[in-house]
């Protein structure tokens, strides 16, 4: 049944769909008719997965966490090690896929949006393996948190642009890499880095991130009991979630819920936002009365994003899946968890996942699998981290 | 009859259609601007509702969003300056002007309820698709309220077809791709582009985003039947920002503005397009 979705309107349900300005209705429609015509060419998806194989190194590994599970005393813990890839993420899988893609469509530039600059990064990375040239939009507040991410994406040969507009954050970065794409759309392709924007956006970073959940199948064996992730805009979760839509799994996105979702501070659209239309498409969005989008906040600058994308809209309002919000705090007790008893560093989005698959480790009870995604490395984070746990009391 | 297809019928020609972000930088002075944009020979006023994204705007609309909503503004506000307006003499059509959100969470009921109160003439959704579009048309059209479709040089001849066909009061024709903004050139296919559309819809057409001198809206006489100006105007209110807030000093500010704009868009024009 879950193959039906999008329809033909791009909608998955209700949500989704393509509310743009007419000036890119053009592109869309080419772009949707090149990537069907590419998932059907069996040579492009060869190469997409050689690609995966030769220079992300994929598979990656399904790590047992047997320390962390015997201390939460729970459900079997595994790790799918999305933070084994090249440039340390679940990112590169879509980038490579997008990337390819613009080059079938003879495209010679492609331009990205980025937050915290993992998705530049991995943009920045493929464009140079591809020979592309590539502009990465980023807010300038980003851009001054994350100074690091910028200076390895101008090594890599992309052009980093300044975006002072809005509240010179994701969302606007956003916004600014569409309108550039409006101006440039003959010879330039625009990279999303999650699951949303206008269709077929959605449906294409689903299906280059679907990889994450058809290797757990094989890996695992037989069915786990459940499934979390984080959700941002949801990339790497609807990329474990989707081959597991008809099974009997329990699924669960982890949402940051910052300060508290009592507070202000928060990214918890799903359990705080209500129904509108942002970046082209119909979803959960942090807004006030007016419909103004409202600035998210979150520990982890890759869940803070105002919207979700509309197939996990349409996933949490059907019910299929559960959405539950995970504070900063929690967060960061899962980093130190993970640290301790595993030997791993996982990335603040991802830690947001770990506290999520605690919680329901010790819900299911033992002799029960869980399986979370470890979309990314913690490296990127670690003055974040270190700041909060001075700044703490003192573990 | 709906004013919008009154304008065109009444008068052929060049009709000025002027765009102004209600709220920027407050209410009275959206008011002042129309009032003066009808003196200058306005047919038609678009009222623009700010918006946080406003994905197609340049930086000029942008900026004017950003002090509107400081300001307060927001879409009921919006349409509720325009009995205001009436009150003081205003009496072209006004078309609202915003971006699905704020409409969407106003509600299609209320915004119909309160269109009808406030003497609304026109919508245009800019990021609302022909697609995605086809409940609110209908309901606009059982409103009286004439739907303001978008079409590209980018617009296929088969979405062109459908959109010519169901156009309501005018077509307005975006000269060019990327944001709105003042540009020295238009699309280069822009003339083949407007033609195609005039074929396509039994409607008047309008050009719209980057008309920025006489010269170019000369270049166009014959080919369209009116042009959209808006960031010209605005960066114009920009350069008196702070005077428009004063109560005062506004009124001379105004007259400067409508001095500008002559110089800029009406001086050379024929006889009669003012009226």
């Amino acid at each position: 049944m879950h193959d039906v979705w999008p329809d033909q309107n791009g909608r998955y349900g209700q949500f989704g769909g393509r509310y743009v300005p007419e000036t890119l209705m053009h592109a869309l429609e080419e772009l949707e008719a090149a990537y069907r015509s590419a998932r059907a060419d069996e040579t492009f998806m060869r190469t997409y997965k050689k690609t995966l194989a030769d220079y992300a190194g994929r598979p990656t590994p399904l790590t047992y966490a047997a320390r962390l599970s015997e201390h939460v005393g729970g459900a079997d813990i595994y790790l799918k090690r999305e933070d084994l890839n090249h440039t340390g993420a679940h990112k590169i899988n879509n980038a490579i896929g997008q990337a390819l893609l613009a080059k079938r469509m003879g495209k010679t530039k492609i331009v990205a949006e980025t937050g915290a600059g993992q998705h530049g990064v991995a943009a920045a990375t493929v464009a140079a393996y591809l020979g592309l040239s590539c502009k990465v939009f980023m807010g300038e507040k980003d851009m001054d948190r994350q100074q690091l991410n910028v200076f390895r994406m101008e090594q890599l040969g992309a052009e980093v642009v300044r975006v002072s507009s809005g509240s010179k954050t994701l969302k606007d970065a956003t916004n600014e890499a569409l309108r550039y794409w409006v101006a440039h759309v003959d010879d330039t392709f625009y990279l999303i880095g999650s699951a949303v924007g206008p269709h077929p956006y959605p449906m294409i970073v689903r299906d280059f991130q679907r990889i994450i959940g058809d290797e757990v199948k094989e890996q695992f064996g037989r069915l786990p009991d459940a499934l979390v992730a984080c959700v941002g805009g949801g990339s790497n979760a609807i990329g474990l979630f989707y081959p597991f839509l008809e099974d009997d799994v329990l699924l669960y996105g982890a949402e940051a819920a910052g300060k508290g979702i009592e507070t202000a501070d928060h990214a918890a659209t799903l359990a705080k936002g209500r129904k509108g239309v942002l970046h082209g498409s119909l979803t959960y969005l942090l807004q006030d009365n007016d419909g103004q989008i409202m600035e998210p906040y979150s520990i982890s600058a890759g869940l803070d994003y105002p919207g979700i994308g509309p197939e996990h809209a349409f996933l949490a309002e059907t019910g299929r899946a559960v959405y539950e919000p995970v504070t900063d705090e929690e967060a960061l007790e899962a980093v130190r968890l993970l640290c301790r008893l595993e030997g791993i560093l996982p990335a603040l989005e991802s830690a947001h996942a770990v506290a999520l698959a605690i919680k329901k480790a010790k819900a299911l009870g033992p002799g029960r699998s869980i399986v979370v995604n470890l979309s990314g490395r913690g490296d990127k984070d670690i003055e974040t981290i270190r700041r909060y746990m001075k700044a703490g009391d003192g573990r | 009859m709906n004013r919008i297809d009154q304008v065109f019928l009444r008068k052929p020609g060049l009709h000025f259609i002027p765009f102004i972000t209600a709220g920027d930088p407050d209410a009275e002075t959206t008011v002042e601007m129309a009032l003066m944009l009808q003196d200058l020979g306005a047919s038609i006023i678009e009222l623009g509702v700010p918006y946080s994204d406003p994905l197609a705007d340049g930086p000029v609309i942008q900026r004017a969003s950003i002090r509107a909503l400081e300001s307060g503004m927001s879409l009921e506000k919006a349409m509720h300056l325009v009995p205001v307006m009436r009150e003081k003499g205003l009496d072209i059509p006004v078309i609202i002007f915003t971006y699905y959100n704020p409409l969407l969470q106003l509600t299609e009921d209320r915004f119909f309820r309160k269109a009808e109160a406030c003497d609304i003439d026109g919508l245009l959704v800019p990021d609302l698709p022909f697609e995605e579009s086809v409940s609110l048309r209908r309901r606009c059209r059982e409103a009286g309220v004439k739907y303001i479709s978008l079409v590209a040089p980018t617009t296929s001849m088969k979405r062109l077809a459908g959109i010519g066909r169901e156009a309501e009061g005018f077509l307005y024709c975006v000269s060019s791709l990327g944001v709105t903004g003042e540009r020295d050139h238009f699309h280069p296919d822009v003339h083949r582009f407007l033609a195609q559309v005039r074929s396509a819809s039994h409607v008047p057409i309008a050009v719209g985003f980057g008309i920025s001198s006489r010269r170019q809206i000369e270049a166009l006489r014959g080919t369209v039947d009116g042009f959209i100006v808006g960031s010209a105007i605005v960066k114009e209110m920009e350069a008196r920002i702070e005077r428009l807030r004063e109560r005062d000093a506004r009124r001379a500010a105004v007259e400067e503005i409508r001095q500008a704009l002559t110089a800029r868009f009406f001086e050379g024009a024929s006889q009669g397009e003012r009226s």
